[in-house]
């Protein structure tokens, strides 16, 4: 039944992914049902922006799909909820009204709810859960505020009718529409600091579900940024830009170093969606920035980069998310220092997190790489533009996405060595079994995704930049070379991954070749590790995860303000015996304690001077009703 | 044709000379410390006897601690394609940029990490610890060094930047231009693992980085990887001496240019290694911890250079 269900998911995905990609490459069309819904009534378009981000939800639901046919077997109450939450990201992208668009937003986070509520029994799932929908829907209350401003101002709901008013609306209106809707959707992608529920949701949801939160659902956050910052109000003066790249960049270096400290695999996961978020908003802003600058070729490429970001984040981060599912399933732990030697057991599950961790690492000949690669082509060319503090904004975007990039490397050596690599570090590690068919087929065609976007990016670029030429302004959509070689900007900068792919696995092949006839490598023997001369090598004796992030956390004490907690206890007699030794060292966050809690504190303290008026008399409250109805009508 | 041809000389130089330059690092040092040392060609010496020796290989590991050295060795052969060594632009140059050699090395960095924790030996998970945390706090600087070059020549191909700055000498007094350079030489330091970001020669486990990470590699394995490493040097030095003092480096392919193109190339590299077996030789390690305030200072240099550029136009 349920199996059932998820061939059927993966066929509607495969649908809308063809869907879109014909929207994307220009096949445009509207649906209007005035008789479903008030307000201009139920309206959908089609045009290249929304079309490549349904192609997004549906291709990234094929893999999710099937790995649930493995993964999820049996679990019919989840399926209407995975089925929904699908429906809904896909008719995100096409809405083309205020209430279209808010019933499909609000119905995909209240079914992504659901699923992140679906171990009722586990205290972390209802908690996570609880945080996410109070988080999704202040975020809902900021976008509800500015369409309704936007629709108040313009007298109309249509997104067209936006589109042609904003011109002549006033510099602050357009301002304060940006702030509020750009919070709204900040607060779904998960930028810092509106990012507190993703490392809670995401971990807690099913893998398969996670796989798509991650990969596609924060995307719609950059896509209604997108729609409503380039879109609806036609660009803005360049402070929109550089609010974008320098929230873009403080999230992917923050998103990246709480990743490394965080030894939960799903919630280290998390964490770098966060990261690659970010990456993707620099692009972004440098993009708005470039477009507020009368540069539109420039523009073009720095959203382009942002929009492959988009592609390759939920390619590699549906894998890794897959990969940590089937670690899940066959462990029964989340925890990596409980893992370890997972390569031997698990090796196609081993072999695909090990895609995804070259990939979202940024190394060639991989997809991540490309991307990077293009943002900082987009963040390097703003030496065309001749403003000295935009410069240094720009230079900041580089130094942040370059040390996001290292410590990225950093923390999936940590994520992938840890986990697979090594003797295993408990008996479940020890007894794990590899993931079934299903699984293993989710976890390749990702893979192969991120091959593909890797090696193809003369096939890609040209269609995002044919998508992001509109939102730039851009009269002519820049060309990017040809189908070998990428080149930006003319002899600005040229890449041709393919060239690269060949010119790494020649490489190899050569000396290997060399070599092997020389004879070398014949005689290989087998012994255990060298270890200064002790007997048996345990696990005990291996590096952990917290001793792999010490160094980091010794460099950054001043963001991780780690707590030392030794607890010693000896024996009575003497104590030089010691029994026991307890050592604990956790971070503290920034922001739980400096924004979150004082806001939480206030909002308690305030409802406690609120309880005066709450006394249990319904004569009193009818009292009340009365007063406010009074009021009212002398205001009116 | 031409293009092919060069690539595969450069590919032939970086792998037959890149021992050579670890080799009269060595003999520089040793006679600078008043030693007598060994003959600059020991290291060819050493790879021989290593490849003709048996590999002891810890039965913990898996097949990434096998793949690895040809990994490595693959990616250092790779960027040889793309780094201007003899020409400006060898045959793989629009393959990529700048950034494209500085991720084929990150490449190899985690490749070694990861086999560094196969093991499953202290030693190994402590070397792959320090060595990703000195990688990622150097990557800001490089970046910022690179932007500082790509400013001054108003392109980013390696070959561009050549060609470019080629026409104005007068950059080599410049401060600004200096700055980057400087910033990128101890990136270079640390990249590499020179002292005083890490030593070489040490076999003293607690404060080994990358000796830690290769510590269970034997035989010809140990071979690739310390060729690998040798070219890594050969390509970080080439870069330093190319991009930041493009002199001599032709663009034609023909004999006469190749050939002072070589000697520009060789005359360079035998100053930097001079300066890099001064600077090890004068300097004592630093401790681990100290290591990310020398990175700091290196991309404050940078930043300086990317900064007088926009204040100075």
């Amino acid at each position: 039944m349920a199996a059932v269900g998820y061939l059927l998911a993966a066929a509607l995905g495969l649908g809308g992914a063809a869907l879109g990609v014909a929207g994307a490459l220009g096949h445009a069309w509207t649906v209007r049902l005035p008789a479903l819904l008030p307000l201009g009534g139920l309206e959908l378009t089609m045009d290249p922006l929304g079309g490549l981000f349904l192609a997004l939800v549906g291709a990234a639901a094929v893999p999710a799909s099937i790995y649930a046919l493995g993964y999820a077997r049996g679990d019919a109450r989840g399926l209407l909820a995975y089925v929904l939450f699908l429906a809904a990201m896909g008719v995100v992208p096409l809405a083309a009204n205020a209430l279209t668009f808010l019933l499909a937003w609000e119905l995909m986070s209240l079914a992504s709810y659901a699923l992140v509520l679906h171990d009722r029994r586990a205290h972390e799932s209802v908690s996570a859960a609880w945080v996410y929908a109070v988080m999704t829907h202040a975020g809902l209350a900021c976008l509800l505020a500015g369409m309704l401003l936007l629709g108040a101002w313009t007298g109309s709901f249509a997104f067209a009718d936006w589109r042609a008013a904003a011109p002549g609306l006033a510099p602050a209106a357009r301002n304060a529409a940006f702030l509020l809707l750009g919070l709204g959707f900040a607060a779904k992608a998960g930028i810092i600091p509106l990012h507190v529920w993703l490392p809670l949701a995401h971990p807690a949801a099913p893998s398969h579900v996670s796989a798509l939160m991650s990969g596609v659902m924060i995307k719609l956050g950059v896509y209604g940024l997108l729609r409503a910052g380039l879109d609806w109000l036609g660009g803005g003066p360049p402070w929109w830009g550089v609010v974008v790249m320098l929230a873009g960049a403080v999230s992917a270096v923050v998103g990246v170093l709480y990743a490394l400290v965080d030894h939960d695999l799903k919630r280290l996961l998390a964490f770098h969606s966060i990261e690659n978020v970010g990456i993707i908003l620099i692009g972004i802003g440098a993009g708005l920035v470039f477009r507020a600058a009368g540069l539109p070729d420039l523009a073009v490429l720095g959203l382009a980069a942002g929009l492959y970001h988009t592609l390759n984040h939920a390619a590699f981060k549906a894998l890794l998310f897959l990969g940590a599912g089937a670690v899940l399933h066959a462990t029964g732990t989340r925890n990596m220092e409980e893992m370890g030697g997972l390569v031997k057991r698990m090796p196609w599950t081993a072999a695909g997190f090990l895609v995804g961790s070259a990939a979202i690492a940024a190394l060639p000949p991989l997809n991540g790489f490309v991307s990077e690669w293009l943002t900082f082509q987009a963040l390097l060319q703003n030496l065309r533009l001749v403003h000295a503090g935009l410069n240094l904004v720009f230079a900041v975007g580089l130094a942040g996405l370059a040390l996001t990039a290292g410590l990225a490397l950093a923390c999936f050596v940590k994520a992938f060595g840890i986990t697979f690599l090594a003797l295993p570090r408990s008996v479940a590690a020890a007894e794990a079994h590899e993931a079934d068919g299903p699984m293993r087929a989710g976890m390749g065609l990702l893979a192969l995704a991120c091959a593909a976007l890797g090696l193809g990016p003369s096939v890609v670029l040209p269609v995002l930049g044919r998508v992001a030429a509109p939102l730039a302004r851009a009269s002519v959509v820049p060309t990017f070379g040809d189908w070998l070689t990428l080149r930006i900007s003319g002899d600005f900068a040229s890449l041709s991954m393919p060239a690269v792919a060949a010119a790494l696995a020649a490489a190899a092949a050569l000396p290997l070749a060399v070599l092997t006839l020389a004879g070398a490598g014949r005689r290989r023997r087998g012994y255990e590790t060298w270890g200064c001369g002790r007997l048996v090598q345990t696990a005990r004796m291996e590096y952990t995860a917290t001793a792999f992030a010490n160094p980091f956390k010794r460099v950054f004490d001043f963001f991780y303000r780690p707590v030392k907690q030794l607890d010693i206890e000896v024996h009575p007699e003497s104590r030089l015996f010691v029994e026991r030794i307890a050592y604990e060292n956790p971070t503290r966050s920034i922001f739980d304690d400096w924004l979150y809690r004082p806001v939480l504190d206030a909002i308690h303290r305030g409802a406690r001077r609120m309880r005066a008026i709450q006394s249990g008399s319904a004569n009193l409250y009818l009292m009340y009703i009365l007063a406010a109805l009074l009021v009212l009508l002398v205001l009116a | 044709m031409e293009g092919v041809l060069v690539g595969l000389l450069q590919v032939v130089l970086a792998a037959a000379g890149a021992p050579l330059v670890t080799g009269l690092l060595r003999t520089l040092k040793a006679r600078l410390a008043g030693r007598r040392g060994p003959s600059p060609l020991q290291p060819y010496a050493d790879l021989r006897k290593l490849l003709a020796k048996d590999a002891v290989v810890s039965t913990t590991t898996s097949w990434i601690f096998r793949a690895t050295p040809w990994v490595l060795v693959a990616s250092m052969l790779a960027a040889a394609l793309v780094v201007p060594l003899v020409v400006s632009r060898p045959g793989l140059a629009f393959a990529g940029n700048i950034i494209l050699v500085m991720y084929l090395f990150m490449l190899g960095t985690f490749f070694l990490a990861l086999a560094g924790l196969d093991a499953g030996s202290a030693f190994g998970g402590m070397g792959s610890s320090r060595e990703v945390a000195v990688a990622a706090l150097a990557e800001p600087t490089v970046i910022l060094a690179v932007f500082a070059l790509a400013l001054r020549a108003g392109t980013i191909n390696l070959g561009g930047i050549v060609e470019h700055l080629r026409t104005q000498p007068h950059l080599a007094v410049n401060p600004g231009h200096l700055l980057a350079f400087a910033a990128f030489f101890i990136v270079m330091i640390a990249e590499t693992g020179r002292l005083p970001v890490d030593n070489p020669a040490t076999h003293l486990e607690l404060t080994m980085i990358h000796e830690a990470m290769v510590l269970e590699y034997s035989g010809h394995y140990l071979a690739l990887v310390e060729w690998a490493g040798s070219m890594k040097l050969l390509l970080f030095l080439a870069l330093l001496a190319n991009l930041f003092f493009p002199m001599g480096v032709p663009d034609r392919v023909a004999l006469l240019p190749l050939l002072l193109g070589l000697l520009a190339l060789a005359s360079k590299l035998l100053v930097l290694v001079g300066a890099l077996a001064l600077i090890e030789t004068s300097v004592a390690k630093l401790r681990l911890f100290r290591v990310p305030e020398l990175l700091a200072g290196s991309f404050a240099l940078a930043v300086l250079s990317v900064t007088s550029v926009f204040l100075l136009r």
